[in-house]
C-alpha cells in the first residue's frame, strides 16, 4: 500500500450524452457556471496552459453573506493534457480558504467513455489529494452539513441531471 | 442500462451484508487490493472477487490499476443519485402542500 492510493478518490457517473457535450459541460465556463458549485472555469486547453474558476455574481454575494471574502479566481491549476473528448488532466489548488490554498496543487483527470451500444458514456474524475487532507475532506463532501456542497459526488449527479434533463437538481 | 435496472443493481448490491462490509472497508481506507480485500473476510478468494463483480456492475465500485495491482475504489455517485433523487422527489411533494395550503387558505369555498 502507498501513500498516493490512501489519498486519491475515484468517482464514476453515466451520463446519457454524447463524449462531446460531456466535455462540453466540463471545459466551457458557460457550461460550468450551470451545476455544481457553479463559476465560469477557464481553460486554456492545452499542455502547460492555465486553468482559473471565477465565481459568479451571485456566488460571491451569497459568501460575503455568510461573512466569508471570496477571491477573484476560486481554483486554480495548470492543464498537464487535453485529449477532447476524451481526457483532460490538470493540476488543481483551492483558493476559497487560505488553509486550503495553503495545501497546495492537487491532481484531476477526467475521463469519458462511450459505453457499448451507444447513447451513453461514463465520466470518471480521479482526483490525487497527497498532501491535501482538508481538499480531499472538501471534495468528499464531508462539510456538507456546513453549506460547503456535496464534493465531487454531488457536483457529477447535478451535472448528470444537467445533462440529461436540461436542469439541475436545486433548479 | 435504464435507469430503473441501475437501481435495482444498486438496491440489488446493497442487500448483501458481505457487500456492505466491503464497501465499509473502502470507506476507511480507499483503494485496496483483493489481497488486502480478501485478509479482511473469512471466504475464499473467489468468494469475494464474486461479491467485488456485483459491486463494480453496480456502479458502487471502480477499480484502476496502478502499475502491477488492481485497486478497488469505492464510488459513492450512484448512492448520491438515489439520494437526491428521493430528497427532490420530499422537496417537490412538501412545496405542493405548501401551494395547497396557500390555496385553501386564501380561497376558502
Amino acid at each position: 500500500m502507498t501513500t498516493a492510493t490512501k489519498t486519491t478518490q475515484v468517482y464514476r457517473v453515466y451520463i446519457k450524452a454524447t463524449p462531446e457535450a460531456i466535455w462540453q459541460a466540463l471545459t466551457d465556463p458557460e457550461w460550468t457556471n450551470r451545476y455544481g458549485y457553479t463559476g465560469y472555469a477557464h481553460y486554456d486547453l492545452r499542455p502547460g496552459g492555465a486553468l482559473q474558476v471565477v465565481p459568479n455574481a451571485e456566488f460571491k454575494a451569497q459568501a460575503v453573506q455568510h461573512g466569508v471574502p471570496v477571491p477573484d479566481v476560486v481554483v486554480d491549476g495548470e492543464v498537464i493534457e487535453a485529449d477532447p473528448p476524451r481526457k483532460l488532466v490538470t493540476t488543481w489548488r483551492m483558493l476559497m480558504d487560505p488553509a486550503l490554498a495553503e495545501e497546495g496543487f492537487t491532481r484531476i483527470t477526467y475521463e469519458i467513455e462511450p459505453q457499448q451500444g451507444g447513447g451513453s458514456c461514463s465520466l470518471t474524475l480521479v482526483h490525487e489529494l497527497d498532501g491535501a487532507p482538508g481538499v480531499a475532506s472538501l471534495v468528499a463532501g464531508e462539510h456538507e452539513e456546513q453549506g460547503a456542497g456535496g464534493g465531487h459526488a454531488w457536483v457529477l449527479s447535478d451535472l448528470k441531471s444537467l445533462l440529461e434533463t436540461g436542469s439541475t437538481l436545486a433548479g | 442500462m435504464t435507469d430503473d435496472e441501475e437501481l435495482h443493481s444498486v438496491f440489488r448490491a446493497l442487500a448483501d451484508p458481505t457487500r456492505r462490509f466491503l464497501l465499509d472497508l473502502l470507506f476507511a481506507r480507499d483503494g485496496r487490493t483483493l489481497t488486502e480485500l480478501e485478509s479482511e473476510l473469512s471466504m475464499t478468494r473467489f468468494g469475494v472477487m464474486k461479491h467485488l463483480k456485483v459491486l463494480e456492475e453496480a456502479g458502487l465500485v471502480v477499480t484502476r490499476r496502478s502499475g502491477r495491482e488492481k485497486l478497488h475504489f469505492l464510488n459513492p455517485v450512484p448512492i448520491r443519485l438515489i439520494h437526491d433523487r428521493w430528497i427532490d422527489k420530499y422537496t417537490e411533494r412538501r412545496i405542493t402542500t405548501l401551494i395547497d395550503l396557500k390555496n385553501e387558505l386564501e380561497n376558502p369555498s
